[in-house]
């Protein structure tokens, strides 16, 4: 099968106007015919559900969490993006795509990102609308700030709690539909397949995980919007129940899996400091509007930061890189936060940690200034660590945050399985190798209130779909390969706990996949992954019964697929033999150590074809043309 | 971060299909390191229960950074423990000492129901919001995000009423079990923004009744939800929400 990306003809700027113009449309009184399964209540998910049912569609709507609220967008902190230019400094649409694509390090499709950018600006006019407290200027118009890998000042926020917020209001829309009858929702229950008739996708079967039930739902389309695949690292900032399952699962089915190696590492998150640690925290990206980030310049200096005089610290990022200094783009900061400590410059008692210093800020804007702006986050660090950040500065250091990589899908958000598209973190569409703050709220809400209620329309107007119900032969298979593989999760009753298993999972992950790689280390964690995932299958213990609730078979189900998909990824690491964006292959750097890219070789989306479970999967590249956008080596000096 | 462990007893709230009626279980929790979270710790015992044959305690949490709203339990008989404005998730065990005993239970309220040992069915807090929590405005239709100005004070106070994490925390310490903080929160937070204005009736009239419906007690001014809110939520979002209920019924 040849990746069709269906991106439209004509200028940039045109596309897609013209394609919402050429898509077929389904008659107003037909919507209420149509069925459409949502997975996902996150902010792609929810806000395709409202969406959907305001046009007419009957949707389900299904979250694992036990309502749609506290979907994993909820914890998103520092803001969104868009191309307003109400601070009058210059941006615009088109700026706002060339930051995108230029941030993404030449690896997203110039017409996607477009359209985001051109997105960008209802979505802050619809969510002002719905009622989301956004931050206020005296006159009280909408305020904003910067970002990482911009110059400008585009990001709209509220407080440290942005997502929360936007979430709240997608939400309060799709509660708004659930009361006129148009959603219903279904929250505690996992996706655990998807349904295939006539090869297009017509249903899921999830797991009551309440009652441990395994139900079957039909429906002329499915729309997956189930987050990112982080945890595959065990550590990371993702919400707990973050999973690649849903994915995973649809990639099994037939969708392609694209670009699965692209893994953001955030460059300001709370360190590790213990093996117990369940998950990391993020501090938000914002905070480097005015913390500065520094090191020690002796290596091994231990003095308390209070007893290390100016002369003797490194600002590194703004020595080395004088025109973003503290707001270069993620991956620039994570990988030299790395070098620092590897160069044994590193802070705290694991040397693994840089500060992050609002001295200067905190003088300059007076306590109460910085309060009012990151208030929430230095409470969050203060509860966390016991060291107050008004008067130490904070220790950071880079952590798992975000996946790039994702389900393929074409302009229509659809993915090789027709019927299924894929929305919001969990496809791979617009953000390169490397994604830019702000902009992954930005695309989650554009993919759900802006695109997919258009290019779902086109779908079903355009396609024949013959009845088919929940008790059709195909969904009653689906449900027996999961029971098969629950019972066999529960009888081995072995040594080792789902967590213990996950844990080394994520160890071998960050050391060999995560801010450096290179082909040894990728080859080593290859094989180390596939002996890990044999002693899952024969020693892992999964306590408790089928038909309950149970957190442990649930988790143990997740961590089986990251096993299976880590293998993935790392195949997809070793195959990519140049670095760019997050993607940094020890190998492939210019001198000043920055991501070499092979733009001859690898200027392609990668997309993996899963062939069975004893076979490998097979490549399919999608190559990228940049028309609008030089090619160029990034610099942010 | 200087770490220390510390050894806890647990008394913890088991209730499952084979015991309906639930009980309080005893553990050891042994060299817990104080830099752990509340969460960590149970996440600690959980692979120690496993490696000894008896299920982990089920518990809530997703977030674990205190603001998915997912985590709660009563603990020593405070709602998310002792701290203030913290959710169970950022609570850590340097707050406790070496030797003490902790009692964990579930929400207790007609309208949360336990699903097993801490873990409740909070959907009555959805329905809630159905009834009439949200702004009438499809995708699509709206005016330029600047063309509404929102005077920076009342967008401030609208934000603080819409921090509400939704865990049910109010609920759990009301001796009511009484919902007005959670709803008079989210009637407050639309009605403080001029975008909100015009469902305002409807919503706090419709906010009310379902409130009632679903099983929630009345207020009796006890204070204790804004006690035990983790987002430090004002009791005064419950005054405003009477305000507009009486407005409401009035007009
Ligand atoms: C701490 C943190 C801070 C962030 N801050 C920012 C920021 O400031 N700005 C920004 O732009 N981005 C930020 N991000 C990134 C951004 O929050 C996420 O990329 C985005 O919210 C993802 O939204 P989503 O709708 O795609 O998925 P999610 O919000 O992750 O939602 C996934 C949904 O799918 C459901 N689900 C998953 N698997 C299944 C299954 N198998 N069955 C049923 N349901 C399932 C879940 O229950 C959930 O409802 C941040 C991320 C983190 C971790
Ligand atoms: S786990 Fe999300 S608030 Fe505690």
């Amino acid at each position: 099968m040849t990746l069709e990306s269906k991106i439209p003809s004509g200028p940039v700027h045109e596309k897609w106007d013209r394609h919402r113009f050429e898509l077929k449309l389904v008659n107003p009184a037909n919507k209420k015919k149509f069925d459409i399964i949502v997975v996902g209540t996150g902010l792609a998910g929810a806000s395709a559900a409202a969406t959907l049912a305001e046009l007419g569609y009957n949707v389900k709507n299904f979250c694992i969490q036990d309502s749609p609220r506290r979907a994993h967008s909820i914890a998103a902190q520092g803001g969104i993006n868009a191309a307003k230019n109400y601070a009058n400094d210059g941006d615009s649409i088109w700026r706002l795509f060339y930051d995108t694509v230029k941030g993404g390090d030449f690896r997203a499709r110039e017409a996607n990102v477009y359209r985001l950018a051109q997105l960008s600006v209802n979505i802050i006019d619809q969510c002002v609308a719905q009622g989301v407290p956004f931050a206020r200027e005296y006159g009280g118009l909408l305020d904003n700030r910067s970002f990482g890998g911009a110059q400008v000042s585009r990001t709209f926020y509220a407080k440290g709690q942005t997502g929360q917020q936007l979430l709240l209001g997608a939400y309060s829309a799709l509660m708004r539909q659930v009361s006129a009858g148009k959603v219903e929702i279904f929250p505690r229950r996992e996706m655990l397949d998807v349904v295939l008739a006539d090869g297009r996708a017509r249903g899921i079967v999830t797991r009551n995980l309440v009652t441990g039930e395994l139900e079957s739902y039909s429906a002329h389309a499915v729309v997956l919007a189930t987050g990112g695949y982080g945890n595959v690292y065990f550590l990371s900032t993702n919400a707990m129940s973050s999973n690649v399952s849903a994915s995973y699962r649809c990639y099994k089915k037939g969708a392609y899996f694209a670009n699965p190696c692209f893994t953001q590492i955030h460059p300001t998150c709370i360190p590790v400091h213990g093996t117990y640690q369940s998950k990391l925290t993020l501090m938000s990206e914002s905070l480097r509007n005015d913390g500065r980030v520094w090191v020690p310049k002796e290596a091994g200096d231990k003095r308390p930061p209070e007893q290390i005089p100016e002369s003797e610290r490194d600002y590194y990022l703004e020595r080395k890189y004088p025109s973003f200094g503290n707001l270069v783009p993620r991956d620039v900061a994570s990988r030299n936060a790395k070098d620092q400590c590897d160069q044994g410059k590193g802070v705290g008692e694991t040397g693994l940690a840089v500060y992050l210093d609002f001295a200067d800020a905190i003088a300059r804007d007076g306590r109460e200034a910085i309060a009012a702006k990151y208030g929430n986050l230095f409470e969050m660090y203060e509860k966390i660590t016991g060291e107050d950040p008004y008067v130490t500065p904070m220790k950071i250091y880079p952590a798992v945050h975000y996946t790039m990589g994702g389900l393929w899908v074409d302009y229509n958000l659809m993915t090789t399985i027709d019927g299924l598209f894929a929305l919001g973190e969990s496809n791979f569409s617009d953000h390169g190798s490397n994604r830019l703050g702000a902009s992954a709220l930005m695309q989650g809400l554009a993919d759900g209130y802006f695109i997919i209620p258009y290019t779902i329309g086109g779908y079903l107007a355009g396609t024949r779909l013959p009845d088919v119900d929940a008790s059709a032969p195909q969904f009653k298979e689906a449900e027996a390969k999961i029971r098969e593989q629950v019972d066999r999760l529960l009888s081995i009753r072995g040594k080792r706990t789902v967590m213990d298993f996950h844990r080394s999972l994520g160890k071998i992950m960050w050391d060999h996949c995560g801010i450096a790689r290179d082909e040894q280390g990728l080859e080593k964690a290859r094989q180390m992954i596939a002996e890990l995932r044999e002693e899952f299958w024969e020693n892992v213990n999964v306590p408790g019964d089928a038909a309950d609730f149970n957190q442990a078979l649930e988790n143990a189900g997740r961590v089986a697929d990251f096993m299976e998909f880590g293998e993935l990824m790392v195949k997809d690491a070793l195959d990519r033999k140049e670095s760019c964006g997050c993607h940094f292959n020890t190998a492939y750097q210019t001198e000043d150590h920055e991501a070499l890219r092979d733009d001859e070789n690898y200027c392609n989306v990668s997309a993996w074809e899963y062939t069975g479970p004893d076979s490998d999967p097979v490549l399919h590249t999608e190559p990228l043309t940049f028309e609008n956008v030089e090619l160029t080596q990034r610099s942010y000096k | 971060m200087s770490s220390k462990t510390i050894n806890l007893t647990l008394k913890v709230w088991r209730q499952n299909r084979k015991n309906p009626a639930g009980d309080l279980e005893t553990y050891q929790a042994n060299d817990i390191s104080t830099d752990m979270s509340f969460l960590e710790m149970i996440d600690v015992v959980n692979e120690q229960l496993t490696e000894q044959g008896i299920e982990p305690i089920a518990f809530d949490h997703d977030c674990r950074e205190g603001i998915c709203g997912m985590c709660g339990a009563v603990v020593n008989g405070r709602a998310h423990g002792h701290m203030p404005e913290t959710t169970l998730c950022q609570l850590h065990m340097r707050h406790f000492k070496d030797g003490n005993t902790i009692v964990i239970e579930p929400w207790r309220a007609t309208a949360f129901p336990v699903v097993k040992d801490l873990v409740v069915d909070r959907g009555a807090l959805d329905k809630i919001i159905q009834a009439g929590g949200y702004i009438s405005v499809n995708a699509g239709g709206a005016q330029d995000g600047n063309t509404i100005p929102v005077p920076k004070e009342n967008a401030e106070k609208a934000f603080n009423a819409a921090a509400c994490i939704g865990c049910g925390a109010c609920v759990a310490a009301c001796p009511n079990a009484s919902a007005m903080l959670f709803t008079g929160a989210k009637i407050s937070h639309l009605a403080l923004l001029p975008q909100g204005k015009p469902g305002a009736k409807r919503r706090a009239l419709s906010m009310v009744r379902a409130m009632d419906e679903l099983g929630f007690g009345n207020c009796s001014n006890e204070a204790e939800c804004e006690a035990e809110c983790p987002k430090g939520i004002s009791i005064t979002e419950i005054a405003r929400m009477n305000r507009e209920f009486i407005k409401a019924a009035f007009s």
